[in-house]
């Protein structure tokens, strides 16, 4: 067994990340064909000449700016009054839109706009998709922000409280402080969750916010495609990014 | 002063309420109403669609996502395991072993579905190289189909299992496991009669980070199983987009709802766990 795990591992590993280092090295051969026939970047000046891609983009980055503020405010001030108080009922719920289903969060909130809509006369669009994004954001940013609030040494809230601060006075210069490395840490996270979700956008999202997921998948599905192999790179790049300094912060 | 933290929790809380909780009793109601002629909804109120969930055609579709994302499940389980093991025993390593599980867990699921399509597809590179290297004549048929399925939930989800099993084989104490080395077991023992059993939780807990998402999975069986594999989510998302039938696709949402929590609140009490 000494051995094996070691070789076993190797191999889960190369299982884990080979087919997306496969796709990079492929983002960069000249052939449109799956056989190497040089170093190029065509494919990804082809990514960056195609409007409706850029706009795509733009969309999934003002979508993911929007959301991510939204859940990480919302939900900082919420994992601090999950920490002083036990609120069984909204920990369930967010315990739960956490695990539901992607398809039926979806499905639910395509349902309700639409029957919301009926009665404000708004429609689907931009404004959807942020509402969307920050619902199912919020309880990534309360677990890693409560994780951070639970290993904070209360005594230093304590004494605020003490001396006659009130609580959102302690809140604002005594655990805001502290906190701040979990809250920037959940903030990344919810801007890669929000900028790479398919599911839930592409059925809550109107004519005009069409998000770079949703061109991607239909690219997908149509095959692959070397333009398809530069973004997808590009993306996960920056998102591997974004989730490695996400952990640093978090292990801080 | 206890009250006052309410001021914390009522944004999340009316978000929750709003964005969780309404749209889920809009589509309770609808799931009890007629399809409407132009799409929408109609009345008479009905427990009609519920009713064609005991239809034949969609009982099968059901039963094949509930042995797909078991047989997912399983499959994460047994490959997971002995990742987990080895990272938990990594020493210094630990730390960037561990990263390199927390990476694709957070990474693009469509990205990482799409790599698959590139690798398995007819002109892929599987096919290529074997067309080339002469083994074989005509493409292998990788792709399209409920094994590509399979291996693309399994590719998916595999970081959802090792994370929490890797959770509680760190916190195992080493101690039951040299008393059991010491007592004359060899390792498979110690590692069947001992580690095995101290690791439900955590084999728990992953079990339900994958199967949930497999049970309702939407994006995996449409783009890797090319239309051919159908499974209950790419049902649901048909009733609401293409077929227009809101009241059916509602119930179905619901049962699909019901099944996953099913074994949702069987390990509900384990979500400190399950949680990283």
């Amino acid at each position: 067994m000494k051995r094996a795990l070691p070789a076993y591992a190797a191999i889960a590993f190369a299982f884990l990340h080979l087919p997306l280092l496969v796709l990079a090295v492929f983002s960069v051969n000249s052939s449109r064909f799956t056989q190497w026939d040089g170093f190029s970047l065509r494919w990804y000046r082809a990514a960056l000449a195609d409007g409706n891609l850029l706009e795509a983009a733009a969309n999934s980055l003002a979508i993911a700016i929007a959301s991510t503020l939204l859940a990480t405010v919302v939900g900082t001030l919420a994992a601090y009054g999950l920490h002083k108080r036990h609120v069984p009922w909204l920990s369930g719920s967010l315990y739960l839109s956490l695990v539901s289903p992607e398809i039926v969060t979806g499905v639910a909130l395509l349902a309700f706009f639409q029957w919301a809509f009926r009665y404000l006369g708004a429609q689907l669009g931009l404004h959807t998709v942020i509402l969307a994004h920050t619902a199912f954001s919020i309880s990534y940013v309360v677990i890693v922000v409560l994780a951070r609030l639970r290993s904070l040494d209360p005594s230093l809230e304590e004494a605020a409280l003490d001396l006659g601060a009130t609580e959102w006075r302690t809140f604002r210069r005594v655990v805001l402080p502290q906190l701040s490395p979990g809250i920037a840490a959940a903030a990344l996270l919810a801007f890669t969750i929000s900028f790479d979700d398919y599911v839930i956008t592409s059925l809550v999202a109107g004519v005009d916010s069409e998000t770079l997921p949703m061109v991607m998948y239909s690219a997908a599905r149509r095959g692959a495609s070397p333009v398809l192999n530069a973004i997808s790179t590009v993306v996960v790049v920056a998102l591997g990014g974004l989730i490695l300094i996400s952990e640093r912060l978090r292990a801080a | 002063m206890r009250s006052r933290f309410s001021l914390f929790l009522a944004p999340a809380a009316a978000i929750q309420a709003l964005l969780f909780a309404a749209p889920l009793i809009v589509v309770a109601g609808y799931s009890l109403l007629s399809r409407g002629a132009y799409g929408g909804v109609e009345r008479p109120w009905t427990f009609e669609n519920y009713a064609r969930l005991l239809d034949p055609l969609y009982g099968a579709i059901l039963w094949r996502s509930f042995v797909m994302a078991a047989a997912a499940t399983a499959l994460c389980v047994l490959l997971g395991f002995p990742l987990a093991l080895f990272i938990s025993r990594s020493g210094r390593r630990k730390n960037l072993y561990l990263q390199l599980v927390i990476l694709p867990f957070w990474t693009s699921f469509l990205i990482r579905t799409y790599a698959w399509i590139f690798l398995l597809r007819d002109s892929g590179l599987f096919n290529s190289a074997l067309l080339a290297l002469g083994v074989i004549q005509e493409p292998l048929p990788l792709l399209y189909n409920s094994s590509a399925v399979l291996l693309g939930l399994v590719y998916g989800y595999l970081p959802f299992m090792v994370l929490p099993l890797y959770a509680t084989l760190e916190k195992l104490d080493p101690a039951l496991i040299e008393a059991s080395a010491d007592l004359g077991a060899r390792p498979w023992r110690t590692l069947i009669r001992v580690i095995l059993p101290l690791c439900r939780p955590g084999i728990l807990a992953g079990a339900m980070l994958v199967f949930i998402p497999c049970l309702g999975a939407y994006l995996t069986p449409d783009l890797m199983g090319g239309g051919k594999t159908i499974l209950i989510g790419n049902v649901v998302q048909n009733q609401f987009t293409t077929a227009r039938d809101w009241p059916f696709g509602s119930a179905l949402s619901l049962a699909l709802m019901a099944l996953a929590i099913v074994p949702l609140m069987l390990g509900v009490r384990r979500r400190g766990e399950a949680l990283l």
